[in-house]
């Protein structure tokens, strides 16, 4: 037998070859060329400065929910970037692609661009950035020393990083599916798609949802279980409180993809006939279940967003949250409702008048709590002293935006319009103007207020505003002319148009994209100035806006036990309470704090996982099976490690706690 | 200051409150009802499972139908066994609180010999399907009806092997506060798939071959 035996070949590689590299590609070949000096230099600093072992044991092993938290919100800035890259170039592809000139980009690569675009900037942005402000933030606005599995959650963490390369890899191993982000069977069957695309899109979401389910489970466990002694519900900060109802929406949401995508694996996989076009299949029952998932995850989304601008506005504008509980019972309904408007993606479906307007009537109402919400931030500001920094000025912008985009989606509620308006350019401008008009948003302003608190200096405000405006000019260059389009017909995921008189609403969409990519860059800026200027920005007080919630009581950045001694709560704004009774904080009698150990079994784990996806994408049995039993035996391996904890010292605290300047 | 600013406790800003504990607070971190959080997760997946067998369970594309291909002899064993296994865990658990760690162990192998032997059946039954040419790829009837099952069948499995795990490990620490808490989670799982079984054993075999 020699090693040109093809059974050998085929069970050690699978169905992978040389030509899965596309090298003939010239666009893939410079960026490959530009992520690999990119990698290399990232990777030879750390090893130039011998951070590696710095990393390891201080960031990626560590169970610690701040440092988990920010390594969330790094995976998503960097996964925006790909993501948006994927939007300039469809943009531009449609800003020049009229008549006689076919633009740049081949139909084969255009596909793979904007299913792409979608499941990175779903998955791999938004997730990541709502999880990480929630790791960081949820469990010190709780006061509390961690989440409830720490552990789980560096495990949850590098299972989405894990899904991501998967994804990543698809760019010069093979190619990605050209199906759309939700790859609807039958295209998205074996018989129509039968390359590695669709198989790199089910593996990479299935492994990152692992990681999600999974911290939502902890992050309910965290917010039931952990609470300060005297937080009732009602007396949750109302970041808690949208958190809570993001991760029951998580909780409740994933597991139906997890099983939608485990139907379409085994279609692809193993012959069976859930979704095909013969012998019984229906590919509308993967259309239902995929938007089961899909509409509240749409909520997963929003809702933090929410609860960070109910947070700013009312830190920003000096004054209690105006109608808190009618704020909590708005977050309530729309996580309940998200559950009864899934079939408004597909209205054209055929299921009838009345099936219709139920689920048109329920999406209208949705738009009841949201527009309750939009009045309670208004009348916070009312009569407040406002101060327009970075986050506030973020907040202003979302209420304008959300509110038009919320009114475009009530107005696709509508089936008989939705029926002229499906798969529309005009439905790709509202669900970006609510997407970047409210999650993104509501994410920079996150990423803005709570900065100082993880880092201990504050972002530099000049860049800040510089890409605020850029951003919020940009977001409406790139997508009113969308609904004009849209409004005439224009349909989504065109690669080429016949009609030059469109071709110059693309054209402002296009110079849209690029006011958007000077904001990003300001962004980057706005990062570097910062730490460049750390010293004139730093924070001393751990309170730098004035803050109201039990976060802003602790030093910036929190110590690893986050509070020296629990807090006890009265009242929504607790801190801004202890504010008003001067409340002291201790410098004595310190005791020992226990801790959770930092754990490399999440790498290990996710390391694995990519593995076993990557065999199973390319059908390398031998290396999925190894690869599989490999991760049984690491976890099983982890669960007879008894010895998981320890204590902070009494005087370590003391320690910590008199080098905290300031209160 | 606005005046919104009151607090709880209106406008006594000197009246004494205290606003920290000095103790050693540890808050149970509520493994159990993580671990339920997880269960229920899971049975969402059984409902989609329940609900694309509810859609595609009568497509039988010219194929065999349930009442023609499934055998509720088999299935009343195999029933009987799962159920009975529940029963054992239970006296493992009993054993279990008042801290006999041979019995525990002793009903814990008895229920894992109750489990496989189910497992044992189920794959039975699947061998003697793809055997007369009613496997997965037959119908979407067929697809619906193994996944369904078989994804109970892969639970019960990753049940077996933890059972082992903590036989291995009641068997070196004993019962320990750690191993007692994990017990208590795998007790939850085996009971759950009890109730993932009885509504495959009504909803898939009964109904389908009395109906």
């Amino acid at each position: 037998m020699t090693f040109q035996h093809p059974d050998l070949t085929k069970l050690l590689f699978g169905r992978l070859t040389l030509d899965a590299i596309p090298y003939h590609e010239p666009i893939l070949i410079v960026t490959f060329i530009g992520v690999a000096i990119g990698a290399a230099a990232v990777l030879g600093l750390i090893t130039y400065y011998r951070k590696w072992g710095y990393l390891w044991h201080e960031w990626f092993t560590s169970v610690d929910h701040k440092k988990i938290g920010i390594m969330y919100i790094v995976l998503a800035l960097v996964m925006l970037l790909r993501g948006f890259a994927d939007a300039l170039m469809m943009r531009a592809q449609q800003a020049v692609a009229f008549g006689p000139h076919e633009g740049y980009l081949p139909a084969e690569h255009y596909d793979q661009i904007f299913t792409a675009h979608g499941t990175i900037m779903i998955f791999f942005v938004a997730m990541p950035f709502i999880t990480g402000l929630i790791n960081f933030v949820m469990p010190l606005q709780i006061g509390s020393r961690d989440v409830a599995f720490p552990f789980l959650n560096n495990f949850s963490y590098w299972m989405t990083v894990a899904g991501a390369i998967l994804v990543m890899a698809s760019l010069f191993i093979g190619s990605f599916a050209r199906t759309g982000w939700l790859a609807y069977p039958p295209l998205s069957e074996i018989a129509t798609s039968p390359d590695s695309g669709v198989d790199y899109w089910i593996w990479g979401l299935q492994i990152a949802g692992v990681g999600t389910t999974l911290s939502g489970i902890n992050m309910i466990a965290t917010i039931v279980k952990m609470r300060a002694p005297g937080m009732t519900m009602m007396k949750m900060p109302i970041f808690t409180w949208t958190a809570l109802c993001a991760n029951v929406l998580i909780v409740a949401a994933f597991p139906v993809l997890t099983a939608t995508l485990a139907l379409l694996t085994l279609d692809r996989y193993a012959g069976t006939h859930f979704f095909t076009n013969d012998l019984g299949g229906n590919y509308m029952m993967y259309v239902n279940l995929i938007w089961v998932w899909g509409h509240p995850e749409v909520y997963i989304l929003v809702l933090p967003a929410f609860g960070v601008f109910s947070e700013v506005t009312s830190t920003f504008s000096r004054k209690r949250l105006f109608g808190y509980a009618s704020m909590v019972y708005a977050t309530v309904v729309i996580t309940v409702l998200s559950y009864l408007v899934w079939l408004h993606h597909f209205f054209t479906m055929g299921s009838g008048a009345s099936v219709n307007s139920f689920f048109g009537i329920t999406t209208m109402i949705i738009s009841i709590p949201t527009g309750a919400k939009i009045f309670n931030w208004m009348f916070t500001m009312y009569r407040g002293r406002i101060v327009f920094d970075v986050p506030m000025l973020w907040v202003v912008a979302f209420i304008v935006t959300f509110a038009i985009g919320g009114m475009t989606g009530v107005l696709l509620a509508v089936p008989p319009a939705d029926f002229a308006l499906h798969n529309s350019l005009f439905l790709i401008a509202h669900f970006h103007n609510v997407i970047i008009g409210g999650v993104l948003f509501g994410m920079f302003a996150g990423v803005n207020y709570w900065f100082p608190k993880a880092f201990g200096f504050r972002l530099d405000a000049f860049w800040g505003k510089v890409s605020f405006w850029f951003w919020v000019v940009g977001f409406y260059f790139a997508f009113m002319p969308l609904y004009l389009l849209g409004l005439m017909g224009v349909t989504r995921r065109l690669r080429h148009f016949d009609d030059p008189s469109l071709q110059i609403w693309f054209e402002i969409a296009a110079f849209g994209a690029v006011l958007i990519l000077i904001g990003i860059a300001a962004m980057i800026v706005q990062i570097a100035v910062s730490i460049m200027r750390r010293d004139q920005l730093r924070d001393g007080s751990g309170d730098i806006w004035h803050g109201r919630t039990l976060e802003w009581s602790t030093s910036s950045p929190p110590p690893p036990y986050n509070f020296a001694f629990t807090p006890v709560v009265h009242d929504v704004d607790t801190w801004w309470q202890m504010k008003q009774h001067h409340w002291r904080r201790p410098v004595q009698g310190f005791l020992p704090i226990h801790m959770p150990k930092n754990t490399g079994t999440g790498v290990y784990l996710a390391v694995l996982s990519f593995i076993f996806g990557f065999a199973m994408v390319w059908y390398m049995w031998l290396l999925a099976a190894v690869s599989f039993v490999a991760v049984l035996a690491v976890g099983i391996h982890h669960t007879f490690n008894y010895n998981r904890d320890y204590y902070i010292t009494a005087d370590e605290v003391s320690r910590v706690e008199a080098a905290r300047v300031g209160a | 200051m606005s005046d919104m600013t009151m607090t709880a406790s209106g406008d006594g800003a000197q009246e004494a409150l205290t606003f920290h504990v000095i103790d050693d607070r540890h808050p149970e971190n509520g493994t159990l009802l993580g671990f339920w959080l997880y269960l229920m997760s899971d049975c969402l997946v059984f409902a989609c499972l329940f609900a694309t067998y509810g859609v595609l369970g009568r497509e039988y594309a010219g194929g065999p139908s349930a009442k023609e291909v499934l055998e509720l002899p088999i299935v009343a064993v195999n029933t009987t066994l799962l159920l009975l296994s529940s029963i054992t865990y239970g006296f493992a658990v009993l054993e279990m609180q008042v801290n006999r760690r041979g019995p525990m162990m002793a009903w814990l192998i008895v229920t894992w010999l109750l489990g496989a032997g189910f497992i044992t059946l189920e794959l039975t039954e699947f061998a003697h399907l793809v055997s007369i040419g009613a496997g997965p790829q037959r119908s979407a009837f067929l697809s619906s009806f193994f996944t369904l099952v078989g994804t109970h069948g892969l639970h019960v499995t990753c049940g077996l092997i933890w059972m082992i795990v903590l036989l291995v490990q009641v068997g070196k620490k004993g019962l320990t506060h750690a191993n007692k808490r994990r017990l208590m989670c795998l007790s939850m799982f085996w009971h759950f798939l009890d109730v993932v079984w009885v509504g495959v054993f009504s909803f898939v075999y009964l109904m389908g071959v009395l109906s």
